[in-house]
């Protein structure tokens, strides 16, 4: 029986998955203004920002009335509550994007400190991170959120080693440090955003599946 | 540099890999929910006093009941809300010693000074048990329209009614089987489309699914959406469950007084008075 409990669960997905890709096309765009000097694009990502928060606040308001008037069970009432969680990361995602346009505007006019190699390496492993956790999320995957769950680490190994990196630079050259900087507080965004892909990955598993794998070691997932 | 692709609704959703950045035009934003249309009033409602004998039991309900939405009534056992719905098409005329006051208007008319029989073809009514008349479902069903002298054709009106209460498919083989061969809840169904049969502008429904299984209340609930656009509905229950997912107004009464009267989701998520929060939370007496 078809009931119009199943339309607004519909459209509670529809708006999640539209403010997803918002999120992931507001990253792919700060990391481009980055590389690409591209003032517009880092522009763009500010502008876009609100409409991401007034998603976050529109899918909350949902996800109460969803739980207050129709007492979801089981596979309803898990991802209903996973899209609670999903929808505070992507959210937050929103923000680190932000963060790394506004690196990108104060940079913009600066040379750059070296050729970009890891950073790309980094943020293509984020951003596949942030596309693979919302495709699992679309798919019901919870293998592929698993696959997702397993690159964190080598996201936070790339942060420490092009910090290391670019230490050296700042100590040799002074008039670097405020652009290496810069590159610093990006390499920290981007780690932020691998681990709000990560708890995305996490509450797919638990929506699909209906485990808890928050926190565990690496073989328990 | 791959990304997600343009979103789409249901199964259909597009995700691509693999792909160049879209440009901002080719996402589209998802429709904005839709409001509730009908902002009119079916009843309007001053002053309602009911007592019986000498004793008050509703004390002066002031409420305004929209057209077109499902409007539910709850509170605690005696709290007077069987009373205030069978107010609204004179039941309460049929308790000896049943005496109102007040103002009820329908459509802007006062009830009081109507026809009681055209009242309640008007105003429609349903009870907690079911209860067919002792005739085929097809007679069930036509008695109220031959009555009232239908012209055209009575089995077409038939299966409109049935159909209404989503109960032609299970029952369009077997018209004139016996009412009472059916189950439970196509019975409370055969009742609703009896009701339906007069086209009422109201529906008044007291507790219809307090007899019924969950698979059965459901059906009731989901007809009682589809029913909205054409009637007006009014509905008792002591679910409390069932006021939130069924309706789309709820009136919380209390020891024969009106306590809170707001849109369902906010009643149930953010309610104006303590007393409606105790008693929705459980924490109540």
């Amino acid at each position: 029986m078809e009931r119009h409990f199943e339309h607004d669960l519909e459209e509670l997905k529809e708006r999640l998955l539209w403010m997803a890709g918002l999120a992931e096309r507001a990253v792919h765009q700060a990391v481009q203004a980055v590389f690409q000097k591209d003032e517009a694009l880092a522009t763009r990502v500010l502008d876009e920002e609100k409409v991401i928060n007034e998603m976050q606040i529109e899918i909350d308001d949902r996800v109460m009335q969803l739980v207050a008037l129709q007492q979801p069970m089981a596979v309803d009432l898990r991802f209903i509550l996973s899209a609670s969680r999903i929808n505070n990361d992507l959210e937050r995602i929103g923000d680190q994007a932000v963060n790394i346009a506004q690196s990108a505007l104060r940079i913009l006019r600066h040379p750059q400190v070296k050729p970009y190699v890891d950073l790309p390496r980094m943020s293509e492993l984020a951003e596949g991170m942030v596309r693979d956790s919302l495709n699992a999320l679309v798919h019901r995957d919870a293998e592929l959120a698993k696959s997702v769950l397993v690159r964190d680490d080598e996201v936070d190994h790339l942060r420490d080693q092009i910090f290391r990196e670019l230490l050296t630079y700042m100590m040799e050259n002074s008039a670097v440090i405020y652009p290496a900087f810069e590159l610093v507080l990006i390499t920290k965004n981007l780690e932020r955003i691998g681990d709000h892909a990560t708890n995305i990955a996490e509450d797919v598993i638990y929506m699909v599946a209906g485990r808890d794998v928050r926190h565990l070691a690496a073989d328990r997932r | 540099m791959a990304s997600v692709g343009t979103v789409h609704s249901g199964n259909n959703v597009n995700v691509r890999s693999d792909q160049s950045v879209d440009t901002p035009q080719k996402f589209s934003l998802p429709p904005k929910p839709s409001v509730t249309a009908d902002s009119s009033l079916r009843f309007k409602i001053s002053g309602l006093k009911v007592f019986y004998g000498p004793k008050e039991v509703l004390h002066g309900i002031d409420i305004n009941i929209s057209s077109h939405v499902v409007t539910a009534l709850i509170g605690p056992s005696g709290c007077g809300k069987s009373t205030f719905l069978r107010s609204l098409n004179r039941m309460t005329e049929t308790v000896r010693q049943a005496r109102v006051e007040g103002d009820i208007l329908l459509d802007g008319e006062d009830i009081a000074d109507m026809d009681v029989v055209k009242l309640r073809r008007r105003v429609g009514m349903v009870f907690q048990r079911p209860n067919p008349f002792p005739k085929s479902i097809f007679d069930n069903v036509a008695y109220g329209l031959r009555i009232n002298g239908h012209k055209g054709s009575l089995s077409e009106s038939v299966e409109h009614s049935l159909r209404r209460a989503a109960l032609w498919d299970e029952v369009k083989d077997q018209l004139h089987k016996s009412a009472y061969a059916l189950s439970g809840g196509q019975q409370q169904r055969l009742c609703i489309a009896r009701a339906l049969a007069v086209d009422p502008e109201v529906l008044l429904l007291d507790e219809p699914c307090s007899a019924l299984d969950p698979v059965t209340t459901a059906k009731i609930e989901e007809l009682l959406f589809q029913l909205k656009p054409s009637c007006t509905i009014v509905i008792v229950t002591h679910n409390m469950q069932q006021a939130a997912r069924a309706s789309d107004f709820t009136a919380f009464l209390l020891e024969g007084k009106l306590i809170e009267y707001q849109p369902t989701p906010k009643l149930f998520t953010t309610p104006s008075d303590p007393r409606t929060e105790a008693y929705i939370t459980g924490r109540f007496g």
